[in-house]
């Protein structure tokens, strides 16, 4: 007998539960797009080469275009309409608008979602493939525009805004390393 | 795209019941070539069979000094893991070369040993193409094959193997194990992957319903000084034209050990044995690496339209090499 091609999963995303009945082809990406109303997430080349659909799963980016979404069912998402705290904008979407790090604004989101794991990953001593040292002992790298730009390589911006980008998600690193240094009140 | 199954496996013994019960079923990993492969046509599974909760994502050292790489360890977790950087930094360097930061937290180690190649042929369902569709010609050979094979291709299939990580596993003896419906097995990376010959369709020589459990990495001195260097046409986020891992054990002038593979040359990593036996107890200089590099690249048979690489890649085992060479010497 050929196995179900549809199965109902419980999805939880930016701190919800959402329960759907999926067809197994569907991906995350389609799954947040057209049946639960959370268009934030941008669907740029459905293939895996532009990162405009990058969201967090389990707190890591991830593409969500080649993430079935019966596959995603029991892990944390986190999409654009999730990383604020509450009306207060996260530091990367700020430093976005103060610094202009977008034009037309439709890889924005995957852009945004991409820079606050990369602040992450830098912030866990995760070497990239600009690293010079490589020994885990060494001193972290800062995060150059260099490191910026490799470590956010997954993105494309067809507008070619990446000097703002790389000006914006410095700024934001520097603020996320303030905040946990000194919480604002 | 075809309708199919899926089922979430939660032990080893589980993931090998389903996959053997379906004939048409494939293992799901991170997805990252598989869901576009079915996206265009190319893969047709029946049932995917979920992989991801397997208790197969720890990388521990063995007791005899190497590594044990569960088949599910992500791509970056195994590049940040501090054993690797400190005793095989190649295989970090390989893997941050390879792909995106998205795509690396969600590929799997088994996952990116049995992805398939990038040739266009292969891909668009409109054209032949023997590894896709046995019998039905390989267009490469007359067509683009600007960033196809140079070693060990046959005019059946000149497709390259696209994996960075496989190059520096390949280069340190990695070995693949697995688990089947009959029992555990292993397979040296040289033997786990299969010449192309006349059947480029049959890449590896895992047995069929075989589940990968893990990658073993011997303990290897050289590996401790070891780069891996990968040329593409932009600065990042490209497949390679060509690459090598190289690792250099140097002791007065002579070369005790070297390990040496190349990337983008072949329809798998390309362990450069030829080259390692001309340097072995000799010199490590300019000279001695340019004779191996040539050693090795004898057997090259390239395309009107891929001839760079051979240079490109003799290029890259003098250049790395001297590099390491000279780091021995600080």
């Amino acid at each position: 007998m050929a196995p179900p091609t549809s199965s109902a999963v419980t999805l939880h995303i930016n701190g919800e539960k959402y329960t759907l009945t999926v067809d197994h082809r569907t991906t995350l990406l389609d799954a947040l797009r057209e049946r639960l109303d959370l268009t934030g997430t941008k669907k740029g080349c459905d293939q895996g080469q532009c990162g405009a659909c990058t969201v967090l799963l389990d707190g890591r980016r991830s593409v969500a275009c080649l993430q079935l979404a019966v596959a995603a069912e029991g892990r944390e998402i986190t999409t654009i309409e999730g990383v604020a705290d509450g009306d207060r904008l996260h530091p990367v979407q700020q430093a976005f608008l103060d610094l202009d790090g977008y034009q037309c604004g439709y890889c924005t989101p995957g852009q945004i979602c991409s820079a606050v794991a990369v602040i992450e990953e830098h912030a866990a001593g995760w070497p990239s493939a600009v690293t010079e040292d490589l020994r885990p002992e060494a001193e972290a790298p800062a995060l150059t525009a260099d490191e910026i730009r490799e470590r956010m390589s997954g993105n494309l911006c067809r507008c070619g805004a990446y000097a703002q980008i790389v000006r914006a998600v410095a700024r934001a690193a520097e603020n996320v390393t303030d905040e946990v240094k000194e919480p604002v009140a | 795209m075809r309708e199919f199954g899926y089922q979430r496996a939660h032990d080893v013994a589980g993931a090998v019941a389903l996959l053997g019960a379906a004939p048409d079923a494939r293992l799901l990993g991170g997805g990252t070539n598989l869901v576009d492969l079915m996206k265009a046509g190319v893969e047709r599974p029946g049932l995917l069979v979920d992989v991801r909760d397997l208790p197969l994502d720890e990388i521990r050292a063995t007791a005899d000094g190497g590594l044990r790489i569960g088949a599910t360890v992500s791509n970056s977790d195994l590049a940040a893991h501090p054993a690797v950087r400190r005793h095989y930094p190649a295989l970090t360097q390989a893997l941050l070369a390879g792909a995106s930061g998205q795509l690396r937290n969600m590929a799997t180690v088994a996952g990116n040993l049995l992805q398939r190649t990038r040739c266009g042929y292969f891909a668009d369902l409109a054209k032949p193409c023997n590894k896709r569709a046995p019998g039905t010609g390989c267009p490469a050979v007359t067509g683009d094959h600007r960033n196809h094979a140079i070693l060990g291709a046959s005019v059946h299939c000149v497709a390259t193997h696209p994996s960075d990580m496989a190059v520096a596993l390949a280069a340190f003896d990695a070995v693949v194990t697995y688990e089947t419906a009959d029992g555990p097995g292993e397979l040296p990376l040289d033997a786990f992957y299969l010449p192309v010959g006349d059947t480029p369709h049959i890449e590896t020589a895992l047995p069929a319903g075989a589940v990968i459990t893990g990658v073993t990495l011997p303990p290897v001195l050289a590996a401790a000084h070891s780069r891996y260097r990968k040329v593409r046409e932009r600065a990042s986020y490209a497949f390679a034209i060509g690459s090598v891992a190289t690792a250099l054990d140097v002791r007065d002038g002579v070369v005790r050990d070297v390990r040496l593979a190349f990337g983008a040359v072949a329809s798998r990593p390309w362990r450069a044995r030829a080259a390692e036996r001309v340097l072995v107890g000799g010199p490590a200089d300019a000279d001695a690496f340019a004779a191996a590099a040539d050693a090795e690249l004898a057997a090259a048979e390239p395309l009107p339209g891929n001839r760079y690489k051979v240079t490109l890649t003799r290029n890259l085992v003098v250049t790395e090499l001297a590099r390491l060479a000279e780091e021995a010497t600080r």
